[in-house]
């Protein structure tokens, strides 16, 4: 009896069949189930849309966005060749909120991709050193927390002069903290499972530990925060244009657009409300689009 | 429990007193002397270091941060340039209008999404459900800055039944909750910023409830044949501790970024009491305008933490 | 007792003997250095509490632990929750920092200014944890989780693929079928299987078990250590193997350490602590496993109460609070181990156990444990 437990020969290979048939990657599950969700890809194929006609602006754009003209002033939608009308200036309308679209879609996405980049950093150090780091990044990251984002963004982009590039910077300072709370949390959690222990135990260096093992499991849930946060960049751009403190007249951005047509409004309602539509209706689709994301990713493997 | 209480409170005076150098900081992020902005540009060195002498400004940086910082304790925050009134009160002023349309909104919004969450959550994936996700996700994403605008059009310019701005048919001077002629101006401003949170609270409401739908404990009390509001309230009462401290952040943003809103509508509350600040370069208002309001978001983030701990048996406490 | 535990006893096992194989290049010192020495390990966790949260205890989780581990044996580490055990396997390993004490490697001293670096002692020395799904990267194939090892000590890439497809046909892996497999989509024990390939991938001279099988089902843990001691008597290998479950370990270790509340109690050759435990403590252990022959079965609990807290131990021996035979020199006084270094000694840190201690019953053997049901042939007789 002893002998037979002691040999080992064939009784210790596994040759029974495998429990799930075919292999998948996490990505490639990801988006089969994406390609199930037709509200999440409708709204996607918007977004693609926006984005191309940014890109491809000089090329589609009916007129020159500043071509003003005394004649033609605030027109209404179809009037003649302005598909769209034109604004208290005399300048179509369409071709303003394509141009417009460049500004803004810039001023939504670059804020966040640089918040991530940074904040992103320090939640990454902070999850990772623990100990007083950690506390030092936090309590700097609270209190910036205690400025509502609105304010804060107004705060830092109007004492400094207003300005695309102090717009930008006020809105990245303003998504900073909370995608330095995010990955901190992220990170803190990774860290205290059992793999990257074992990977400790392997001898791998701290930062070897972080960017093979961690980061691909910090990234998920840190990206899906971070395309949560474009549509509340992209209002806000618009709202810092709004109020004068972004893009310079006579540069086409859709929340300039709305102010100078506010006054405007008992002539031409319609078109005065045009760029807070665009404006609408891109932060929804990413805001919707980021949801899908969301969903499709939270698979409970 | 207060002495977990004491405890968050100590916790949020760093918070507190980092929040203070931000507020006296700002002014000195921006290049060029920040006094120097305000003087037309033929104002002698005399003039403007007179000017310096009287706000002080020709201490060193610090030793104004503390001159202000102390003064502030006490409620003195200077004086405004503009106005020459003491800061304090413009601000405390300016607030009281805030408040009016950040209580009036928070009473519209808060319970209509407590109900739609509730509702979208009982039915989960079913039409009431899909309208609500729908409402709320178009609330979240909608400019309100350009809701204002869709209102005061369809209300205001087409069928002209109320005011597009202003806080009254004499202007901004006082305002009578009592008479309808004047809280008619407040009907679209307290429109416009209910919509948010009505979304963002929704939205919370109704993923807290469906948390709790899906508990075996609450299987048990339908088995146990209670009525549906009998149900109703107990779901509610275990989601509210995951739902409050929601409520309590978009209460702060209510009170602390209505700029947008008030400039559209000429509402005279701090966030445009702000915005002309920042654009007059009014410096002890700014300062003082900021310091408050992000104070004001401090102690109501922390009154929603306390009660939140207050509320929910399964929280530490001390 | 002996007759009692006759049933399903696994001693009808022939001898086992400890043998090192000939001709490790890596071997320094030869069979009668132990591979590895520890002396008087402590590791305290501060306790926070209060109004500032200041440190106002500390848990003492190891407290001045002495071993040694000869080469090609497989120490069994017992005791219950929360008396050190994990801890211990994390101090060795260099996870944890410890306060106080040392770790020597067959002779060579861990840390310090002349010693082995963590990364060298890596290159010796690895661990399995308890939890097979934590303990793999989710979201890596488990070839790349093996190959991680290797690579991170230079090797190439294709290199560390094949030193990875080996290690999975060793534990009984086919590569093929399994390499690029992600963890959720692996069983229990497969994943522990995986786990155990990864320890070896940087070809160790000894592992450290830390409850890698008890979270698996009965069937798959006899499988896993059947795997386990084909892979010791292949790859040379010195085992640590810490469980809370006396079974499995006396059916792998051929010495035993019991540990209670962060200390060694007794140590010794596992067949001499299975039939005659020389500490009250191994003793209420060993009574507790439930029979399945009746004339085992007891009928007072072996072992009552909770374990005192860790933060403040009792003084002298901790275990007097729990201990049937406690009298003052117990409370006066901590029983010292002694001896710790003979690979044959059985040895308990009992006052029971000392000639000289004072305790009434120094020097004598404990007394059997009341079986109150008697044999069929004691009662035919």
């Amino acid at each position: 009896m002893a002998q037979a437990m002691f040999s080992f020969a064939q009784s210790h290979e596994i040759d029974t069949p495998p429990p799930v048939a075919p292999r998948r990657g996490y990505w490639r599950t990801v988006q089969r189930r994406l390609r199930g969700d037709y509200v999440t890809l409708f709204f996607l194929s918007i977004i693609l849309l926006l984005v191309l006609a940014a890109i491809l602006a000089p090329l589609i754009a009916p007129f020159d966005p500043d071509k003003t003209s005394m004649l033609y002033r605030l027109k209404p939608i179809g009037y003649r060749h302005f598909l769209l009308g034109t604004d208290e200036l005399g300048r179509d309308m369409l071709s303003r909120l394509i141009y417009g679209g460049r500004m803004s879609l810039m001023m939504g996405l670059v804020p966040v991709v640089l918040a991530t980049c940074i904040g992103g950093f320090f939640g990454v150090v902070a999850g990772f050193l623990g100990g007083w780091v950690n506390m030092l990044i936090m309590r700097v990251t609270d209190i910036f927390y205690a400025f509502p984002s609105v304010l804060l963004a107004v705060a830092i982009s109007g004492t400094m002069g207003g300005g695309v590039a102090n717009g930008l910077l006020a809105l990245t300072l303003v998504f900073i903290p909370s995608l330095c709370r995010v990955t901190e949390a992220a990170t803190t959690q990774i860290r205290s499972r059992d793999f990257v222990d074992a990977a400790r135990v392997s001898g791998a260096s701290s930062l070897s530990i972080i960017f093979y093992h961690m980061l691909r499991n910090i990234m998920g849930p840190v990206l899906i925060y971070a395309s949560s946060l474009i549509s509340v960049s992209i209002l806000l751009a618009s709202g810092l244009s709004f109020l004068g403190l972004g893009v310079e007249p006579p540069t086409a951005d859709w929340g300039l657009m709305l102010s100078t047509l506010r006054q405007s409004i008992y002539v031409q309602p319609l078109v005065c409300a045009l760029p807070g539509a665009a404006i609408f209706i891109a932060s929804l689709s990413f805001n919707l689009v980021s949801d899908g994301l969301r969903q499709a990713m939270d698979i409970k493997a | 429990m207060w002495l977990y209480a004491a405890r968050r409170v100590l916790l949020a005076a760093p918070i507190a007193l980092g929040v203070t150098i931000i507020c006296f900081g700002l002014i000195y992020l921006a290049p060029g002397d920040p006094l120097e902005s305000l003087l037309p540009p033929e104002a002698t060195q005399a003039d403007i270091a007179y000017l310096k002498k009287v706000y002080g400004f020709d201490k060193p940086i610090p030793v104004q941060y503390l001159k202000w910082v102390t003064r502030a304790s006490v409620g003195d925050f200077g004086k405004s340039i503009q106005t020459n009134r003491p800061v304090l009160g413009e601000v405390t002023l300016a607030l009281s209008h805030t408040l009016v349309i950040a209580v009036g909104a928070m009473l519209i919004a808060f319970p209509l999404a407590l109900a739609l969450g509730t509702l979208a959550a009982f039915h989960l994936g079913r039409p009431p459900d899909r309208i609500a996700t729908i409402a709320s996700v178009v609330g979240v994403s909608v400019p309100n800055y350009w809701l204002g605008i869709v209102l005061i059009i369809v209300f205001a310019v087409e069928l002209g039944i109320l005011p597009s701005s202003g806080m009254g048919p004499d202007g901004s001077a006082g305002f009578d909750l009592t008479q309808w002629s004047q809280l008619r101006y407040a009907v679209l401003p307290v429109l416009t910023t209910a919509l948010v949170p009505l979304g963002i609270i929704m939205r919370s409401t109704r993923a807290a409830v469906a948390e709790i739908l899906s508990q075996d404990f609450m299987l048990t009390l339908r088995a146990k044949g209670l009525a549906r509001a009998t149900i109703v309230q107990h779901a509610l009462r275990n989601a509210l501790p995951q739902v409050l401290p929601v409520m309590g952040l978009q209460f702060g943003y209510l009170v602390g970024g209505s700029i947008l809103t008030e400039t559209i509508f000429t509402w005279p509350g701090t966030g445009f009491l702000l915005s002309k600040a920042i654009l007059t370069r009014d410096i002890p208002m700014l300062q003082g305008a900021l310091l408050i309001l992000a104070l004001l978001f401090v102690i109501i983030n922390l009154a929603v933490d306390l009660l939140q701990t207050a509320l929910d048996p399964r929280v530490k406490r001390g | 007792m002996k007759n009692g535990l006759r049933a399903f006893s696994l001693a009808a096992r022939p001898a086992r003997p400890v043998v090192v194989p000939p001709g490790d290049p890596r071997d320094r010192g030869g069979p009668a250095q132990p591979l590895l020495l520890v002396e008087s390990l402590r590791k305290y966790f501060p306790v926070s509490g209060g109004v500032f949260n200041r440190r106002i205890g500390d848990v003492k989780a190891v407290d001045g632990i002495s071993f040694a581990v000869f080469k090609g044996e497989t120490l069994g580490v017992v005791g219950e929750s929360g008396c050190g055990k994990s801890t211990l396997a994390r101090l060795v390993v260099g996870l944890i920092p410890s306060n106080s004490g040392s770790v020597v490697f067959d002779g060579d001293p861990v840390g310090g200014s002349n010693g082995l670096t963590l990364r060298e002692l890596r290159r010796n020395l690895q661990i399995v944890f308890q939890d097979s799904d934590a303990s793999l990267n989710p979201r890596l194939p488990v070839e790349e989780s093996i190959a991680y090892g290797p690579r991170v000590h230079g090797v190439t890439r294709a290199a560390a693929k094949q030193t990875a497809h080996d290690l999975l046909r060793r534990v009984g892996l086919r590569p093929d079928l399994f390499a690029s497999r992600y963890p959720h989509e692996l069983s229990g024990g497969q994943k522990q299987r995986v786990n155990i390939a990864r320890a070896l991938a940087l070809s160790p001279r000894m592992l450290i078990l830390d409850e890698a099988v008890s979270a698996l089902d009965k069937s798959i843990e006899a499988q896993v250590l059947n795997l386990l001691r084909y892979l010791k008597s292949h790859f040379n290998l010195t085992y640590i193997f810490i469980s809370h479950d006396l079974n499995v370990v006396h059916y792998i270790a051929d010495r035993v350490m019991v540990m209670y509340l962060g200390q060694v109690v007794e140590i010794g050759p596992a067949d001499a602590i299975y039939s005659e435990p020389k500490h009250p403590y191994t003793r209420a252990l060993l009574d507790s496993r439930l029979a399945v022959d009746p004339i085992d079965r007891i009928e007072a609990a072996p072992l009552t109460g909770d374990p005192p807290n860790p933060i403040t131990p009792p003084s002298g021996c901790r275990f007097r609070t729990r201990c049937a035979f406690a009298e003052d020199v117990c409370t006066a006084k901590a029983p010292a181990l002694g001896g710790w270094r003979d690979p044959a000694a059985h040895l308990a840190a009992c006052h029971m156990a000392d000639r000289q201690s004072g305790h009434s019953r120094a020097g004598q053997t404990l007394p059997a444990t009341e079986r109150p049901l008697v044999s069929i042939e004691a009662r035919l007789a």
